[in-house]
């Protein structure tokens, strides 16, 4: 049974984006930018948006160092909020912070929902929660706090 | 005289049984995920024998009150406990005097202590504090506080790559404007044990005071402060196999007279008007309002419970497990491990390819081993060896080998997950 939360948390989805993390690096003229900052760990992501008028994510690449988990979660994230319209950004978050509490996450829209569940073993882990929640923290700040 | 424990590597002692030893602490026979707890985090806190909690719990039971205070029967009962108990603290680091024992909440509060009560109150703008690349953030905060707000300079000594103090530079980094060497006599990341003695001596020589955080290193050898003519030294409980909430600051009489108040409140003084204020004299005058006192006498049963033991048996135990921890993860072609300075102490942190301390941490927890992974608290020191973080495994008197190789098989179980 451990190893199955183990290898639920560790799956091959997961190691995957963590090993070769999708949009990263920096972003040229970014419209909003943060970093994030784990204490617990000492790690460190930043995210760079490029946001239109209209709030939707033009684009979006994230840098930084640290584990699996908050590697494979900031990649995810960058992924999946690309192209998404500020009110599908939010809606997106509140899913997946739902989802790794082990909350009830039903509000997502099932094709989201799907993707986003690799990451609910985390939910197994409490200690290993903000791990996978700092990048989207850090996306979040960008957006209220972080225009360039 | 203390000679280092340290270099008893290999010594054979037959007066110490780890195992029979480890039978005093009952948390250590539980599970976690249905496997046993292997304990490898004693550097961050240890656990606690038997006897100090249950002479916590008699003492609250029967005799209970608060200290300094009243004259009742059980006031007094409880003063004679608590000032008993400086003196077990004042005997277990060899202090001259049991009033150059002030209790403090923890080695936090005693490093701030220093700094806000000795330092403070003279520091001017560009003198310097001496301190290592290697201090726990105890011992940096306090004195970038007197940066930013009196404008002293840090001054900061390197480590070697091995993770060894070097002396000469230490030595060099001390000058005419020199206020206080703040140095840790074993790092908690490292495990290295610096060369006090021969700290002390140079920094004396040039007139420098030394404060040295003995957060860790008292746990593992013997401490004399009389004999390493140290001008503070901190050490913490709940790294002593005592409570947490308590700690001591062991400060020479002549600071201690100089050292203005740092809290303020009952006990602390010896009258207060309406417009002026006298106070006490040491300790009192630094231990203003009520202790905790169940926790002292706490304290004071663990440091007897560690004084029962052969020390030097005990030390050389833990450097067996360190030996043989340290031996058995070269197999390891991935790990590598921070710090290997001669003679340092039962610490083993390291980091892994393509690993992070978190996953790696994570996955050990799950195999009932607990390791602590993180900065350690040590970020300047971080950055000297270019990682974030690093898993460290901490050893303590009721380790066994078995423990290093619940360790090492959760090492290889992690490699094959995550990689």
């Amino acid at each position: 049974m451990t190893d199955n939360a183990l290898r639920e948390l560790y799956q091959e989805v997961i190691l995957d984006h963590s090993r070769h993390p999708r949009h990263y690096g920096s972003l040229d003229h970014a419209s909003h930018k943060a970093e994030g900052y784990n204490p617990l760990c000492g790690d460190k992501v930043t995210v760079y948006l490029k946001l239109d008028a209209d709030g939707r994510v033009s684009d979006i690449k994230f840098e930084g160092k640290g584990c699996a988990i908050s590697q494979a979660s900031a990649s995810m994230m960058t992924d999946m909020l690309k192209g998404r319209t500020a009110e599908e950004a939010e809606k997106l978050m509140q899913g997946f912070l739902h989802l790794v509490k082990g909350e009830d996450a039903s509000d997502l829209p099932e094709d989201d929902r799907e993707r986003l569940e690799v990451m609910g073993g985390i939910s197994e882990f409490p200690m290993r929660v903000k791990c996978a929640t700092l990048a989207w923290h850090t996306y979040r700040n960008a957006v209220e706090e972080g225009a360039t | 005289m203390n000679a280092p424990l340290f270099n008893q590597v290999g010594k054979i002692v037959a007066s110490f049984d780890a195992e029979k030893a480890r039978a005093d602490f009952e948390i250590l026979s539980r599970t976690v995920y249905g496997k046993p707890l292997v304990y490898l985090d004693s550097g961050a806190s240890a656990q606690k024998p038997r006897v100090v909690l249950d002479t916590m719990r008699d003492f609250a039971q029967s005799e209970y009150a608060n200290v300094h205070r009243g004259v009742h029967f059980l006031s007094a009962a409880a003063t004679d406990r608590y000032e008993a108990a400086r003196r077990t603290v004042q005997k277990f680091l060899n202090a001259a005097r049991e009033d150059e024992i002030i209790f403090t909440k923890g080695g936090t509060e005693a490093i701030n202590l220093v700094s806000y009560s000795y330092l403070a109150p003279t520091i001017q703008p560009g003198d310097e504090i001496v301190l290592s690349v290697m201090e726990h953030h105890s011992n940096i905060v306090p004195w970038h506080f007197l940066r930013e707000r009196a404008g002293a300079v840090l001054k900061w000594v390197d480590v070697r790559d091995d993770g060894s103090l070097d002396i000469e530079a230490l030595d060099a980094a001390i000058t005419a404007k020199t206020k206080l060497v703040a140095v840790t006599h074993m790092s908690n990341v490292l495990g290295t044990v610096t060369p006090l003695k021969e700290i002390i001596a140079r920094a004396h020589a040039k007139g420098v005071p030394v404060l040295a955080d003995g957060c860790q290193s008292a746990v593992h050898d013997i401490v004399d402060v009389q004999a390493l003519d140290v001008d503070f030294y901190a050490v913490t409980g709940h790294k002593l196999y005592g409570p947490t909430g308590i700690g001591a600051l062991y400060a020479k009489r002549a600071h201690l007279k100089a050292m203005r108040p740092f809290n303020g409140g009952g006990e602390m003084i010896r009258e207060v008007m309406k417009d002026r204020i006298t106070y006490a004299d040491a300790p009192a005058r630094f231990e203003a309002g009520t202790p905790p006192i169940i926790e002292t006498v706490g304290l004071a049963t663990a440091l007897d419970y560690l004084s029962s033991f052969d020390r030097a048996a005990v030390a050389a135990h833990e450097h067996d497990l360190l030996a043989y921890a340290r031996e058995q993860v070269r197999q390891f072609n991935w790990l590598r491990v921070i710090g290997d300075a001669p003679g340092k102490g039962a610490i083993l942190s390291f980091e892994a390819d393509g690993m992070h301390a978190h996953d790696l941490a994570t996955i050990l927890d799950r195999e009932g081993v607990a390791v602590r992974a993180g900065h350690h608290c040590a970020q300047v020191l971080m950055e000297r060896f270019n990682v974030t973080s690093t898993s460290r495994a901490s050893f303590a008197l009721y380790n066994t080998r078995a423990d290093v190789d619940a360790l090492v098989a959760g090492l290889s179980k992690a490699r094959g997950i995550l990689s």
